[in-house]
């Protein structure tokens, strides 16, 4: 995998001071640490994880008493929208979305105008990535000229351009040959193609997860298998040709069934193919009662009846289907949590169900979101969810991010997982608003973020006088 | 039990805890017996003196704004609001572009400055007027959004069962055709279970979904079943489309398993009311003879639909202070 670290990243100046880190509980999911630790950081590496280290010249240090500290978050599944959409999000607005929410690396999906089928576009991704300076951006190519699943990008180029993986995001490949082409040529490339199940002609004009919900509400539904049998056509196709996918965003009990039967399949074939999935967090924490305002009947932020800001594709399904989810999670059917970051103007949300755009913004809430449904609850462990935010993900792309180890790139994340808060508006850095969350009391925040030993986020709540100054009685 | 932005002012003193009137699912028993009981003192002073106007809404104005065209029903709201001492206002936004999303931003923007207390809205879209009424003062009230509801016809289906047979608890009703697409079953179903009635949803799977139980009523797919010992018989009308969408095979298949005509009748109980809320597709769900058969209440119900949208702008009208006129 020595192409991933030529990924682009931040170069720290070598003389940038060292940075000792001090009282914090160190989660390192690669090494099952759970410790109070402190940490040091020496250009843009990790150098040490001790109890006690000694404070020497020339070191800054943070006084992180009372938090936490976990590698980077890593997200696969970003829509950055830049170039074409400029007023939903820019790379540089969606590098700051991503740090304020703990992200040290973020993948970015093709889906812009014109679509990344070609070298200089994943090329554009990278440089403007760099210019925000913020973290690690992996550009994911299409797959097929300009998504429209008839002709193979190139590949190889594209793979040599940078991209970590190819996908023809937010659509399914209906031409069964074309994408059992796309899974054989891929396979020498070691290329992992990522897919978005959906049938269209079952989703058709489906606004939200067919049941009760869209029932009562008079709003055409997207039926299960509409994802389902796309996973189990798709899973086929890989067992057969041996390829290495990965199943985005996966949204119901159906589809988490299909998927643990192909994977032991494979396993019990010892077959080449490699499959693998993520779910996001509004699947894992909502279900399709958010369309009609959840239990509160939340009215604030187009919330309330018909709420556009929980309008998702793949639809937020039924109880049954979530906790399918955190379980296939639990057991490894699911491999990690992506966020499927989809910035709509603001705007474009604020107007009938019907015609706002699907999609769910995912930087900034996918901590607090997780922790409050699941951590603060007691399902899980705090270990488990920064698990399945860092190296889980990293894990899928088989890339050195998502780790505490000493001499991995410094990327970490200081949490205040006991921060208790109202989740405003006003505290996104996105462009976008469109966050189903918004106005819920919400546990743990984002402190600071770091990327290559660069601080690149402080939280001024948590940091009232900055990073490097003794915080009050914390 | 409230919804939408609107209804978290609060309602003022009135006995009608909502500001708009959405839907039925939102309104509790005693909401919707207020209604009924309120349109049958209507019903009353109309049949007795039927070119008397009263005053209650004397200065008040109504705004008709109708995205999908209905004679009927924008002319019941007419003659309710004419009846009260309202002044009406038909908006004409007709089939062109209007119907978008953004433009009904500027036509709710446009409304706001006609001073209207009542907008009566009609859309193609279901939540259309859920949306609409988070940006108006006035009262909202739904003459019918996509397939979610239609709580006036609703209303005066419920009056007019309750006049026949004195009562509306424990009546046994089935629901026939095409309910998943209806935004009158819906409101039906609503109205009918909130006030203690047996429901049963009869027609093709593709057109009743078993989840219509999670509405409290019984689901069946056989005309005879769903109407053995029916009190009323509510046929929903089935739209030619339908076939292409592939729910139905053919609409002769239809009528010949639910379509209800003299034979069908003649195994239901002599009293039993035969409804529809219109327009009928005669020879589908219904044939003319069965439509003009003394059971039917499919025609003539003009008065109590007149009668319902006065007690609900009337009641509406209790909680709300009067419009100013922005210029």
């Amino acid at each position: 995998m020595t192409r991933l670290a030529e990924q682009p990243t931040l170069n720290p100046t070598l003389d940038t001071p060292s940075i000792l880190i001090q009282g914090a509980t160190v989660i390192n999911p690669s090494r099952q640490l759970s410790d109070r630790c402190d940490v040091l950081i020496s250009g843009g590496r990790i150098t040490a994880v001790e109890k006690n280290l000694t404070r020497e010249q020339n070191m800054q240090v943070i006084d992180a008493t009372g938090l936490h500290i976990s590698p980077g978050f890593v997200d696969l599944h970003g829509h950055l929208r830049e170039p074409g959409s400029g007023h939903s999000e820019t790379i540089a607005s969606g590098s700051l979305a991503a740090v304020a929410g703990g992200y040290t690396t973020v993948a970015a999906m093709p889906s812009t105008e014109p679509v990344a089928d070609s070298p200089a576009s994943v090329r554009y991704v990278m440089d403007r990535a760099s210019q925000a300076g913020l973290l690690r951006v992996l550009p994911i190519s299409a797959l097929t000229k300009e998504m429209q699943g008839k002709q193979l990008c190139d590949l190889a180029a594209l793979r040599d351009a940078g991209a970590v993986a190819a996908a023809d995001v937010m659509r399914t490949i209906t031409d069964t040959q074309v994408l059992r082409r796309a899974m054989q040529y891929t396979r020498t490339l070691n290329l992992p193609i990522f897919l978005h199940a959906e049938d269209p002609a079952l989703s058709a004009v489906g606004l939200m997860h067919e049941g009760p919900v869209s029932l009562r509400l008079g709003l055409t539904g997207i039926p299960r298998s509409a994802e389902s049998t796309i996973v189990a056509r798709d899973a086929q196709l890989a067992l057969e040709t041996g390829a290495r996918v990965h199943f985005c965003h996966i949204s119901n009990a159906e589809s988490v069934e299909v998927l643990r039967f192909y994977r032991g399949l494979i396993s019990t074939r010892n077959s080449p193919a490699s499959l693998t999935a993520d779910v996001t967090p509004h699947h894992l924490t909502l279900t399709d009662e958010s369309v009609d305002g959840g239990k509160e009947k939340d009215v604030s932020n187009w919330g309330g009846r018909y709420a556009t800001n929980a309008k998702v594709k793949p639809p937020l399904c039924a109880e049954d289907d979530r906790t399918a989810l955190v379980q296939g999670l639990a057991d490894g059917t699911i491999d990690c949590i992506c966020t499927d970051h989809a910035p709509h103007y603001p705007a474009s949300k604020d107007t009938l169900f019907e015609l706002a755009p699907f999609g769910i913004i995912g930087y900034e809430s996918a901590l607090a979101a997780l922790h409050t449904a699941l951590v603060t609850t007691g399902q899980w462990t705090p270990e488990r969810l920064i698990e399945k935010l860092t190296t889980a993900p990293a894990a899928v792309l088989g890339g050195n991010w998502g780790t505490m180890d000493v001499g991995a790139p410094a990327d970490i994340t200081l949490l205040d997982l006991e921060s208790r808060y109202t989740f405003d508006e006003n505290d996104l850095h996105s462009k976008s608003r469109n966050c189903p969350w918004l106005g819920q009391q919400m546990t743990s925040r984002c402190a600071a973020t770091f990327c290559s030993g660069n601080p690149v986020y402080a939280q001024i709540d948590v940091f009232p006088d900055g990073l490097f100054c003794t915080r009050g009685d914390s | 039990m409230t919804h939408g932005r609107a209804d978290q002012t609060p309602p003022g003193t009135g006995r009608f805890p909502h500001r708009h009137l959405l839907g039925v699912e939102t309104l509790s028993r005693n909401d919707i017996a207020l209604l009924l009981d309120t349109a049958q003192s209507f019903k009353s002073k109309l049949v007795a003196h039927p070119k008397d106007r009263l005053d209650h809404l004397k200065g008040r104005t109504l705004v008709n704004l109708f995205f999908e065209n209905s004679t009927r029903t924008r002319t019941s709201f007419e003659v309710a609001a004419c009846r009260l001492g309202a002044d009406v206002i038909n908006f004409d936004v007709g089939t062109s572009s209007v119907a978008k999303g953004e433009t009904l931003v500027d036509t709710a923007e446009t409304i706001e400055a006609l001073g209207a207390d009542f907008i009566v809205m009609r859309h193609r879209a279901s939540g259309a007027c859920e949306y609409l009424s988070r940006q108006v003062r006035g009262s909202l009230i739904n003459a019918g959004d996509g397939a979610h509801e239609h709580p006036t016809q609703a209303l005066l289906d419920v009056l007019t069962i309750r006049e026949a047979i004195g009562r509306v608890e424990g009546v046994k009703v089935a629901i026939v055709g095409d309910a998943l697409h209806s935004r009158v079953a819906r409101s039906v179903i609503w109205a009918l279970t909130k006030l203690g009635a047996r429901v049963t949803v009869a027609g093709p799977p593709t057109l009743v979904p078993f989840e219509f139980k999670t509405f409290g009523v019984r689901v069946s797919h056989d005309f005879d079943e769903a109407t053995h010992n029916a009190e009323v018989v509510y046929l929903l009308r089935i739209q030619q489309e339908r076939q292409s969408g592939a729910f139905l095979p053919s609409l002769s298949e239809y009528r010949a398993l639910y379509g209800m005509d003299t034979d069908r009748l003649a195994t239901l109980g002599a009293g039993t009311l035969i409804m529809h809320p219109g327009p009928v597709n005669r020879g589908v769900e219904v044939t003319r003879d069965v439509m003009h058969a003394p059971q039917s209440r499919i025609l003539g119900q003009v008065t109590n639909g007149v009668a319902v949208r006065m007690a609900v702008l009337t009641v509406l009208s209790e909680a709300t202070p009067v419009q100013e006129l922005v210029v």
